[in-house]
């Protein structure tokens, strides 16, 4: 099988986007992940997802946890700063540095152990606070770096590539999202870039808490008969709701549709996002309906994937907190410091 | 039958039941007492309850400005039958019980030395209120007037106080009025004064009575800290509601936008996990918290020491381990901050004596973890955090600007500048920074709590990994230079002995040390105020036979931190321990030190011995 994605982008195009940017621009170290790992696919997909929306490198802050997925931030994007902080706790350090600095883009990156496990508190409620981010969960089922155990994901009567079977039921990350708030929700697969990618640059452009469950096999130590997060079963049972393209700013439509078939939204940036419709009658801004689809073909044995839910009005955390346009760490002394007249007045209120 | 006699140089305890309301006109008590010019320290002394267990509040008047816990007690305002045995033994011999007569106690439940002062309160108060809540509320009020009669408080004083603190509901004035006049008519038409009495003196100046939770919360807004993450715990939590209000009243701009962002996180884990998320970009953030959430902390305290991001945490301390006593102060966290995390870590512990030294201190934290890129501990404890002290006036020196640290810009690095994230450039151990987004295509590395190289390679060589621990060491060695220095004070007569003590033992011990130095006792003290310990401490240390090291712990923890970090001799440093929840009292300190003064030998030996 070649899903490794490295020599993709070991041929430098030539091409370079609206800011005199290649692709180059946007990768960064050599991957040390297994050779086929569907992490390395997610890396390339989130290179080009930056490239296409004509994003400044150093205008992002990627954030991740500890585990396989949580090294992958080194791989790509090298002119961002890159922080690899505690297992599990990613959510929380990165909405802590989005209150410091509003005025750059988050990218979280966790797996599934990292988030759905020891970090499935963290997970939660930076979901349900709307911080301003993307949060890539490559979600393979399994703990790579300690070899082959079962994660917080793996699904009830799923097999180890041992022979163990998992009794414990999965944890299934989207519906969480959806259930928390998460204002952007979708789901897809590290072996299918062309859904992969759009869904990216709408979740980095998505004001508001934007979730991408992305399922990753783990050619290691989960991708046997078996294993419902193989690259063969994701395959079998993935039933996409929507394909997505993204415009970004005024750049004309230039797809044709057939009326009826295609569903916009239009995001708080100005990003359209063009939905063509795959399953009849799903509409993606309704959240409870959302949940319910998802409930039902769960049930049915598929792995639903496709832009789930948007929000497209979504407010975030500083919205909420009413923070100062600036980022906090731009505002000067005289900004911070009330000074010893206004602390004459509290003294003279503690009389 | 002997009757204490005494002005303005006495200790009023109010037993109440939590819930009552009893709050307030105990905080009216001692405003009343401040407003006279009077010196005053009071406690809170509080179950981890709501409504229903006993608690107690404990005034010490003190015209000489004492503001230690004295022990011992000669008024008790017995409001709660549960406690009433307790209460009762508690009252020195000579001393005042004053306690609701309505309905009449057999004769065992006194004690024939000391002062029986019974107000049918009960009685007073039905007959003039119907309603259950004004009853309530009210009858707190009346024994407050039946006390301003009995002290000899002057009423237009408390009258004054109930109609500013009825300010926004002035509806409620009258009422408590009233109430206060039905407690002092009948104690003036009843009861003698008692020989405890307050006199009208200017002993207070322009002084503040301000808790230390507050001060220090204070502190982060002055010294620049625009994020705050934080978890209810006692007895942290009225510092992260006090930052708020603050926030809220000298942080919003003129668009009613915050110039700050404050967030209740899901536990102490996160709370950490923003305030390094924030540091790493560039804002100032602190948690506060206590020592549970110390423990729950220790990883991410790991990386910030070792990936070097600044951080400030306020730790209020109480009584541990574990749950502990929730609603009691103890200095029990010493050690566990010191050393936090897995791995060999130090870290920067200031340790302020009260209100005054909260806010400045908790300013100065934020310059000092922004320059030395790590955590700096801001150690508080129940009795100083929560708690009102008369504290001189906050100052601030408009001409300081904040201190960032070393931080690369964009100029300096179009300029050249050889950016290693971990780069000792000059000596000091404290390498540059950048924040996020500072240059296109220059500064960008990738923060991990891996091992990695000067330049922020990941790498597990022992050679790369033993450099950057050395630095870390260095850096730490800075450190001394920039905490606050220990302050020391000399005894009046040259003595082999010295004291070291801390944080909110301060008022006690100096109280002590007059006390000893009265009966012709002499040592030479010195109040530590920052870990890790500049050189004078240790010079201090060299120059006596003896230091006694005073805590409010069991095991000593200071005297362990002096220990390890200076390779003392154990012998040289004798441990003065009080734990129990209380804070410790002058009383405790000068007749510990005076016993063990009394036998050297023995208690060096004791202590070599263990």
């Amino acid at each position: 099988m070649t899903y490794i994605a490295k020599p993709v982008f070991h041929h430098p195009s030539l091409k370079e986007n609206a800011l005199g940017f290649t692709r180059r621009d946007y990768e960064g170290k050599v991957s040390t992940l297994c050779a086929g790992c569907g992490h390395d696919s997610i890396s390339a997909a989130i290179v080009q997802a930056c490239f296409e929306i004509d994003l400044e490198p150093h205008r992002l802050a990627k954030l991740s946890g500890i585990g396989c997925s949580s090294k992958t931030p080194d791989y790509f994007l090298g002119a961002s700063h890159g922080f690899n902080t505690v297992h599990g706790r990613m959510p929380s350090v990165l909405t802590g540095a989005n209150l410091a600095n509003r005025e750059l883009i988050y990218l979280g990156v966790s797996g599934d152990g990292d988030s759905a496990s020891i970090g499935l508190g963290q997970f939660a409620h930076a979901m349900r606070r709307g911080v301003n981010m993307a949060y890539i969960v490559e979600n393979n089922g399994v703990y790579g770096l300690t070899k082959g155990q079962f994660s917080a994901t793996a699904d009830r009567g799923s097999k180890s590539k041992k022979g163990a079977v998992n009794h414990d039921s999965g944890i299934d990350l989207v519906a969480m999202a959806l259930q928390l708030g998460a204002t952007f929700v979708a789901r897809s697969f590290s072996g299918d870039k062309d859904q992969l990618v759009p869904l990216i640059k709408a979740a980095l452009r998505h004001k508001g808490a934007a979730f991408i469950d992305v399922i990753s096999p783990c050619i290691a130590f989960n991708n046997h008969a078996g294993s419902t997060k193989s690259f063969d079963w994701v395959r079998e049972h993935n039933e996409a709701v929507n394909k997505l393209d993204v415009m970004v700013g005024r750049a004309p439509m230039t797809a044709q549709y057939a009326p009826g078939e295609v569903v916009t939204v239009q995001q708080h940036d100005g990003t359209v996002l063009a939905l063509r419709k795959v399953a009849a009658d799903y509409d993606p801004t309704d959240r409870t309906q959302a949940m319910a689809f998802l409930a039902e073909r769960n049930a049915a044995g598929e792995v639903v994937t496709g832009l789930l839910y948007i929000d497209p009005e979504a407010e975030d955390l500083h919205d909420s907190l009413g923070t100062v346009q600036t980022a906090l760490n731009r505002l000067s002394d005289a900004e911070l410091v009330p000074g010893s007249a206004a602390l004459d007045k509290v003294n003279a209120a503690l009389r | 039958m002997r009757a204490i006699s005494a002005v303005n140089d006495f200790v009023v305890k109010f037993a109440n039941v939590n819930g009552s309301g009893s709050a307030s006109a105990n905080g009216l008590f001692v405003k009343a007492i401040l407003r006279s010019g009077v010196p005053v320290a009071a406690r809170n002394i509080f179950p981890s309850n709501i409504q229903g267990l006993p608690t107690w509040y404990e005034v010490r008047v003190s015209g000489d400005g004492w503001l230690g816990r004295r022990g011992g007690v000669d008024l008790m305002v017995a409001m709660n039958p549960q406690t009433w045995d307790r209460d009762v033994a508690e009252i020195d011999p000579g001393g005042y019980l004053f306690y609701d007569s309505t309905k009449p106690l057999p004769p065992s439940k006194f004690r024939d030395d000391v002062n029986i002062v019974g107000l049918p309160l009960t009685e007073l108060c039905n007959s003039a209120y119907a309603e259950p809540s004004q009853r309530k509320v009210l009858k707190n009020i009346i024994y407050l007037g039946a006390l301003t009669h009995l002290l000899g408080i002057d009423p237009a004083v408390v009258e004054a106080l109930l109609s500013e603190e009825y300010a926004s509901k002035p509806k409620l004035i009258p009422a408590n009025i009233e109430a206060l006049g039905i407690g002092l008519e009948y104690a003036r038409s009843h009861m003698p004064p008692l020989g405890l009495q307050l006199k009208k003196s200017d002993a207070v100046g322009d002084r503040i009575f301000v808790d230390g939770n507050t001060a220090a919360a204070l502190g982060a807004v002055y010294g620049g800290a625009s994020v705050c993450a934080w978890y209810p715990i006692t007895p942290s939590t009225s510092l992260a509601e006090a930052f708020t209000s603050y926030c809220k009243k000298l942080r919003t701009d003129a668009d009613g936008k915050a110039k700050y962002a404050i967030v209740q996180a899901e536990d102490e884990i996160a709370s950490i996990g923003i305030v390094v998320g924030a540091g790493w970009n560039g804002a100032r953030a602190f948690t506060c918290t206590s020592g549970p959430g110390i423990s729950l902390m220790q990883e991410f305290i790991g990386l910030s020491y070792f990936a070097e991001i600044p951080a400030v945490i306020f730790d209020v301390q109480r009584g541990g381990p574990s749950t502990g006593m929730p609603t009691r102060t103890q200095q029990s966290d010493i050690l566990t901050c010191a050393y936090a995390s897995h791995g060999d870590t130090k870290h920067v512990l200031l340790l302020p004596e009260g209100p005054g030294e909260c806010f400045e201190f908790g300013a100065a934290a934020f310059d000092l973890a922004d320059r030395l890129q790590t955590t700096v501990f801001v150690m508080l404890d129940l009795d100083m955090g929560m708690n009102e002290w008369l504290t001189a006036p906050f100052t601030w020196d408009d001409s300081k600007s904040l201190d960032r640290g070393k931080v690369m810009t964009a100029e300096m690095l179009e300029a050249g500048a050889d950016f290693g994230r971990y780069l000792d450039v000059d000596g000091d151990g404290v390498p540059y920074r950048t924040y996020p987004a500072t240059h296109p295509s220059k500064g960008a590395y990738f923060t991990r709590g891996t091992s990695r190289d000067r330049y922020a390679r990941y790498s597990e060589e022992g050679g790369v990994y033993v450099d950057n621990m050395e630095r870390l060491l260095r850096k730490f060695d800075t450190a001394k230079q920039l905490v606050p220095p220990p302050l020391s004070r000399r005894a009046k007569k040259q003595t082999p002995y010295g004291v070291i003590f801390y944080g909110s033992t301060s008022p006690a011990m100096d109280e002590a040390l007059e006390q000893l130095e009265g009966q012709g006792l002499h040592l030479d003290a010195m109040r530590i105020r920052a870990f890790p310990f500049p050189g004078q401490v240790f010079d201090f240390i060299a120059s006596h036979e003896l230091v006694f090291v005073v805590e409010q712990n069991r095991d000593g923890q200071l005297r362990s931190l002096l220990i390890n970090e200076g390779g003392v001799d154990p012998a040289r440093l004798v441990k003065v321990t009080h734990y129990d929840g209380t804070p410790i009292t002058a009383r405790f300190i000068a007749g510990e030190l005076k016993a063990r003064m009394g036998s050297t030998g023995a208690a060096a030996q004791g202590e070599m011995a263990k």
